[in-house]
């Protein structure tokens, strides 16, 4: 018997996707610890890499980051396949889908804030209606949605604040992780 | 560091503004009380009476352990007097608003205040 050896051919875009993946990952298991007063309230840090993905590398491969970002982060939290995975699986499709169409709104007026603020309120609604449809068909959920929808209008926002700062031309020229936070370590400890 | 609103367009406050009015809505649609205009009084799971809020009465009824007395006054109701054990009912004090319920398990009555339209009875999640 030989051993089977099996090689999976990547490409330099499936890296990219991977790092990129891997950094909202982070992002996405440092919020897990951050105590929330309400289920489903969360400053979704992981979507600046997914607006920021999207700004310079379009929409397919934001989509991977974000899908990857979601099952990945199920598997090292516990929650794959729990209810918390397809709450955060149906959240993550609906922004999606919303960022597919308003990434069509013309830049000159619309910026990352307006994708982050939409994208917040997809994946909130995205997120309702999985609840109310699966987990707890109760009207009573109504009575959350006003404090969910404030919660994805702040968290948007500053959300989309911090991604429009890292995409800002002038001070960050790419956003290739590796290449650019070493020279900027560097500058740092000489200046 | 630059202050954040540079990063911000035109478009951007507008969504901004309109995400501020869909959340001032969905408070106001959703969160309104609603007034509470009579008394729902069950026992043993059928109603035994419906009584306006607008009159001050005490209303008594039969249970399995004894009588229960309902006050109704200025707009609001409670369980005045109960033979439950544990009278957790009779300790909720005032309903005020439609949707409130107080509940007396042993003597299998219940008192609950409904508006023109019905309100949420519990929350959960």
């Amino acid at each position: 018997m030989t051993a089977s050896i099996i090689t999976l051919e990547s490409t330099s875009e499936d890296h990219h996707i991977a790092r990129m993946a891997a950094l909202a990952l982070g992002l996405s298991v440092l919020e897990a610890a951050i105590p929330s007063p309400l289920p489903g309230v969360k400053p979704g840090l992981a979507n600046i890499v997914t607006l920021i993905v999207l700004a310079r590398y379009g929409w397919r491969t934001a989509a991977w980051v974000s899908l990857l970002r979601v099952l990945a982060g199920s598997l090292l939290l516990g929650s794959f396949l729990a209810p918390g995975f397809f709450l955060s699986l149906s959240g993550a499709l609906c922004s999606l889908a919303v960022l597919a169409a308003s990434r069509h709104l013309p830049q000159r007026w619309f910026g990352p804030v307006t994708h982050s603020i939409l994208a917040a309120v997809a994946h909130i609604a995205g997120q309702l209606l999985l609840v109310y449809f699966w987990l707890i068909p109760h009207t009573g959920l109504l009575y959350l949605v006003p404090l969910f929808a404030a919660a994805a209008l702040v968290f948007g926002t500053v959300n989309g604040l911090i991604a429009a700062h890292y995409l800002d031309e002038k001070k960050t020229d790419s956003l290739n992780m590796t290449t650019e936070i070493q020279p900027r370590i560097n500058t740092d400890a000489h200046g | 560091m630059n202050l954040p609103l540079v990063y911000l367009k035109a478009g951007d406050y507008l969504v901004m503004l309109s995400g501020c009015l869909l959340t001032a809505f969905l408070a106001l649609t959703l969160w309104q009380g609603g007034a509470a205009d009579k008394a729902v009084i069950r026992s043993g799971g059928k109603v035994f009476s419906v009584a306006p809020l607008s009159r001050d009465q005490l209303i008594e009824v039969p249970g399995p352990l004894g009588i229960s007395r309902i006050a109704i006054h200025n707009r609001q109701a409670r369980i005045a007097a109960d033979p439950s054990p544990r009278q957790y009912c009779v300790r909720q004090g005032w309903l005020k608003q439609a949707g409130e319920i107080a509940i007396c398990l042993p003597n299998q009555i219940s008192v609950e205040l409904s508006g023109k339209k019905k309100n949420y009875d519990s929350l959960n999640y």
